[in-house]
Formats: structure tokens, C-alpha cells, sequence
């Protein structure tokens, strides 16, 4: 009797069980859901809404078609000067930061004393919040009296003018983009102590030496790491803003050299309250974050090793 | 026949010996070389680990310099004397406890509410099989590609019709909706620990509830830990947030209210680098503490890529 019950209810209970999943998945999901609905989906459409009208966020947007996207391209030179400066910015630093961060856990794995200590001083500047960091580097860079005008006294020269001429701030703030790879650094050493150790004694039976092991097997097993890199730093290339807004106070000074699109962004959207016009920036920006980052992905087939097919 | 043995045995002994004293000077010069190549390794990390400390060894030593000394030629490194005046000067004219009492506020509120609600999110769409959790989860990596600038606007517009601008609410509430990059963190630690437990505790008529709180929860410590790090440290460095959000002098964050009091009163470098021991040291603390959770967040939020 008891088990023909149970039988009986099983497939009642297997079918509700399924319902129960979908409403319990459902439920512990719904913070989220409405997360995504409200902190995400609705703001990333209302944006695409306001950037085809005028808008100052108090009174309602009035609709003027593609006049924002026209005014971009066509009239407004500090869009196209922010749009290069951040192009510069990401096009010189992560190859940069690539072959710093690379290296660098390179020679930390190569089994050294003091790993441990070296990859924490490596990992400090990431640590520094960016308004001290910010602080400190004006500091150092202060044109012939900072800190690294010191060397250049030495030798009775004054040393380059640093971040307040036009033609040294861009390489400036690139160099100092290259302090924090400290998170980078770790992710290449902890992909480098996976690499297997049979490939290298594979490769030494094979008399491989350590430019060709270098070459067909350490950046292979990498390139995965190499392609999280690219395209997280590509993404916070794009969205370079803290440390040139606190460095410069937001003004793009000298010459708008330091003006990067986040911040000629934010600038339009609420210091000069031009809502609209910032959003077609907005979209703009991620337009073009999506078709990088797609080329990236696209690319990664051509370059991007995974070990065991397709993991 | 017995001498072509002899023979042969002192050969092989022969070979035996110049084997090993061919081995051992192999060791040798690979130990040499392996010597030396060392040296050459801590020759450049030594000046490479320098140069990652200048930046924070300059901020300590010109915390505790006197005026005078900020652009002295050559330049001071051991300050003489200690000026240990600015770090009270720099608390007081900072007004250093009232935004470290606002930061505390909201990197605390708002690391809790990212814990429980991503390790919820996770929960469902690492250990409940339900149809609809794969869009979820495709829609939460998407979330991470999206530049924060296209949502900036229409928030700060949300917020403003609520009238929580100038409030630290648009700072804390949204993460009491869940993080995109913690859930995926989360999410992968979750699915690593073996279905058979919630299975079993299915069978002994444990609600998810119940598994989620007392099964996944204890096993994922580290995980946690890892998201709790990280959120409390972004609320404790974020400028953007704050600059939007706060106006009003009284709420301000210590990165905000630091950055504000170098706009008003310029280049007070004792107290402006005094103030930024102050607001770095705590993290670097927590990192000393707590490296290994670090470095294996690292490491996670950098599994599959």
C-alpha cells in the first residue's frame, strides 16, 4: 500500500519538483532581476532615449534626432581631442603594461627567493586609493622641484615639464598607468605556475632551448591570460577617469591633453548639464567598447591557445 | 675470456667514473649558471620593487616633513625632524573622523548587502537546476562589458526624482541588488562543490533555504571572504560615486573629502601626504593580513577569461 502510493506520487512529485526549482531559482534570483531591470537594462535604454534630445535632467527632454551624434562629429573639438587622448592612452599603455606584467611574473616564477615578498611590493600601487595616488604623483612630478627632477638636477638640466606641457602629459600619464599592473602581474604568475612541467622537460628532451620554450610553450599556455588582459584593460582604458580628473581637477590642462572621454563625459552631463548630448557619448562609448572587444573575441581563435580544446 | 670480462669491468668502471665526474661537473655548471642567472633575475626585480615603492615610501617620508624640506635639493628622504604634527593637523583640518565615520558607513552597508545578495543570486544559478538561468547568467557577464557611463545619467536622474542625491543611499542600495562580477565569482566557486550534498539534503526534506544557509554558505568561507575584500576596498577607494552623488560637504568620503580640501587650500604636501598614509595604510594591512584571499580572488575573477 505504502509503496504503490509512492509510486503513484512520483511522477507528481518529479513534475512539482521541476515548478519548485524554476520558483525557488526564480526567487533567490529576484534581487537580481530586479537589479538588472532597474540598475541596468532601464537606465542603458533611457540613455539611448536621451542621447536623440536635449535634456538638462530637470526639465523633460525634447527630441532633436541625430543633432547630438552631428554636433560630435562635426563641431565639437573636445570630443575629438578626448576621443584621441584616450585612443593614445590605449593603444601605447597595454601593450606596455602586457610586456611589463608578463615579464615580471616571468622572472618571479623562475623559482627566486623572495616571490613572495617581491609580487607584494609589485601589488602595493594597485592597493593605493586613487585620490592618494593621484596626490602623491603630482607631488613626485612637479616640474623641476618634484622628486623626479632630482636625477635630471644631477646632471644640470631641468628634466622634462612633465604634466604641464601638451606633448609630455599624454606619455606622462601612460607611464604612470604602468605602476598599478600589480593585478595583472599576478594573474600571469598564477597562470604561469600552471603551466605543465612535463611540456618544458618534453621541450629539454627535445634540446629546446629557452628562446624556442619561450616561444612554443610558455606563451601559448598564456595567450588565454594575455586575451583577459586585453580585453579588461581595454575596457579600463575606455573608462580612464579618476586619476587624470583629481590630477588635472578635470580640466583637461594642458592644452586638453589629459581630457579623456569619461571625463569630458561627465563634464558635459553635470557641470554644463547637457544630459543628452553626454548620453550620445555614452552610447558612442559603448558602441565602440562592444565592436572592440568583438574583434578581440573574434581574433582570439587565430591566437588564443586553450589547452584540451575548448575549455 | 676471463681477461675480455676483466677487461670490460674496468671499462664499464671506467665509464662509470668518467660518467660521474662528467655529472658532477654538470651539476656544477648548472648550479653556477643557475647562480648566476639568479643574480641577474634579483637584478632586476630589486629596481623594479623600487620603483613600485617610490610612490608610497615618498608619500610616509613627506608625511612627516616639514615644509621647508617638500622640494629641497637634493631631496630629503629620512625628513629631520620628524614633523609628526601633520598627521594631528592633517586629521583635524581634513576633518579626517567624520568621512572616515561616512566611508565606514557605506563600504560597510554596502559589503554586506553584496554579500547577501550575490551569494543568493549565485546560489540559484549555480545549484538550482531551473530553465531561464543560463539567459540569467549570459545577461550578468553582459552587465560586465557595459561601460558605467551609459547608465551613469538616467541613475543619477532616478535617484534625483527620489530624492536621494546628496544622500549616501544611491551609494549603497544598488548593491543590495547584487554584483555582476561577484555572482559570477560566486557562481563558479558554487559549482565546484558536489551536487550529491544538496541532493542528499533534498532528500532529508531540507528547503533550499535551508541549504543555501547551512551547506553552501560554510563551504564557500573563502569565496566570500574574497567578495567581502574586494567590495569593502572598491566603497573605501571609489571617487566617481561620491563626486556624482554627494555635494553637501558634511557626507562626504575620505577620497572625496581629500581630493576637496587640495582644490581649497592647494599644496599643503605634509597634510595632503599625511592624510594619504592614512587612507592607504588600513588596506595595505588588510592585504598583509589576509594575502592569500587576495591573490586567489585574483586568480578566480581570472579563471576561463
Amino acid at each position: 500500500m505504502a509503496t504503490a502510493t509512492a509510486t503513484a506520487n512520483l511522477p507528481r512529485r518529479k513534475l512539482s519538483q521541476g515548478t519548485r526549482h524554476t520558483i525557488n531559482g526564480l526567487l533567490f534570483a529576484s534581487p537580481w532581476i530586479f537589479g538588472l531591470l532597474v540598475f541596468w537594462i532601464y537606465p542603458t535604454l533611457a540613455s539611448a532615449f536621451y542621447s536623440f534630445t536635449k535634456y538638462n535632467g530637470v526639465r523633460n527632454p525634447t527630441f532633436t534626432g541625430l543633432a547630438n551624434y552631428i554636433e560630435l562629429f562635426t563641431k565639437d573639438e573636445e570630443f575629438l581631442a578626448a576621443v584621441y587622448n584616450t585612443v593614445y592612452f590605449a593603444v601605447v599603455s597595454i601593450p606596455l603594461a602586457i610586456i611589463f606584467a608578463f615579464g615580471l611574473a616571468m622572472m618571479l616564477n623562475a623559482k627566486i627567493r623572495g616571490q613572495v615578498v617581491y609580487r607584494t611590493i609589485y601589488f602595493l600601487p594597485t592597493l593605493v586609493p586613487e585620490v592618494a595616488l593621484a596626490l602623491v604623483w603630482i607631488f613626485i612630478f612637479t616640474p623641476h622641484n618634484g622628486l623626479i627632477a632630482a636625477p635630471f638636477r644631477a646632471f644640470g638640466s631641468r628634466g622634462p615639464c612633465w604634466l604641464t606641457c601638451a606633448e609630455w602629459a599624454r606619455p606622462t600619464l601612460v607611464l604612470l598607468a604602468l605602476w598599478i599592473i600589480g593585478q595583472q602581474i599576478i594573474l600571469y604568475l598564477a597562470g604561469l605556475q600552471d603551466v605543465p612541467q612535463d611540456l618544458y622537460d618534453a621541450a629539454d628532451v627535445d634540446g629546446a632551448n629557452f628562446l624556442s620554450k619561450f616561444r612554443n610553450v610558455t606563451v601559448p599556455i598564456l595567450t588565454p591570460v594575455v586575451f583577459f588582459h586585453l580585453i579588461t584593460s581595454v575596457i579600463g582604458a575606455l573608462n580612464f577617469f579618476a586619476i587624470p580628473y583629481i590630477m588635472t581637477g578635470g580640466t583637461g590642462f594642458p592644452a586638453n591633453s589629459t581630457l579623456f572621454y569619461s571625463i569630458y563625459l561627465y563634464k558635459n552631463a553635470f557641470h554644463y548639464l547637457e544630459m543628452g548630448y553626454a548620453s550620445a557619448m555614452a552610447w558612442l562609448l559603448f558602441m565602440f567598447t562592444l565592436v572592440v572587444t568583438l574583434i578581440i573575441f573574434r581574433s582570439a581563435r587565430l591566437w588564443v591557445f586553450y589547452a584540451g580544446g575548448e575549455d | 675470456m676471463q681477461g675480455a670480462k676483466t677487461e670490460m669491468a674496468v671499462e664499464s668502471q671506467q665509464v662509470q667514473a668518467d660518467f660521474a665526474r662528467d655529472h658532477a661537473r654538470r651539476v656544477m655548471a648548472r648550479r653556477l649558471r643557475g647562480f648566476g642567472r639568479s643574480i641577474l633575475i634579483h637584478a632586476s626585480l630589486i629596481p623594479a620593487a623600487f620603483v613600485f615603492t617610490l610612490p608610497f615610501l615618498w608619500m610616509l617620508s613627506t608625511s612627516l616633513k616639514p615644509d621647508v624640506q617638500f622640494y629641497a635639493y637634493p631631496p630629503v628622504v629620512i625628513p629631520s625632524p620628524f614633523q609628526w604634527s601633520n598627521y594631528p593637523d592633517a586629521v583635524k583640518f581634513i576633518t579626517f573622523f567624520l568621512y572616515l565615520r561616512n566611508t565606514l558607513t557605506i563600504a560597510v552597508l554596502a559589503t554586506i548587502g553584496v554579500l547577501i545578495s550575490s551569494s543568493l543570486v549565485a546560489y540559484s544559478l549555480a545549484r538550482i537546476p531551473w530553465r531561464g538561468r543560463n539567459f540569467l547568467f549570459i545577461l550578468t557577464i553582459a552587465t560586465l562589458m557595459l561601460p558605467f557611463q551609459v547608465t551613469m545619467i538616467p541613475l543619477f536622474i532616478v535617484f534625483k526624482n527620489l530624492g536621494w542625491v546628496n544622500s549616501w543611499l544611491p551609494l549603497i542600495v544598488p548593491h543590495w541588488f547584487g554584483g555582476a562580477l561577484y555572482i559570477f565569482l560566486l557562481r563558479q566557486f558554487f559549482m565546484t562543490i558536489p551536487m550529491e550534498l544538496s541532493e542528499a539534503a533534498r532528500i532529508d526534506g531540507a528547503n533550499e533555504l535551508k541549504i543555501y544557509y547551512s551547506i553552501i554558505l560554510p563551504l564557500s568561507k573563502p569565496a566570500l571572504a574574497t567578495v567581502a575584500i574586494f567590495e569593502f576596498i572598491a566603497r573605501w577607494r571609489d571617487y566617481i560615486g561620491p563626486l556624482i552623488y554627494l555635494s553637501d560637504q558634511e557626507q562626504y568620503t575620505l577620497s572625496l573629502g581629500i581630493y576637496e580640501y587640495q582644490t581649497q587650500y592647494g599644496a599643503e604636501w605634509g597634510l595632503l601626504m599625511a592624510a594619504s598614509v592614512l587612507i592607504t595604510l588600513p588596506i595595505i594591512l588588510l592585504f598583509f593580513f589576509l594575502q592569500k584571499t587576495f591573490v586567489q580572488g585574483i586568480a578566480l575573477t581570472g579563471i576561463k577569461g
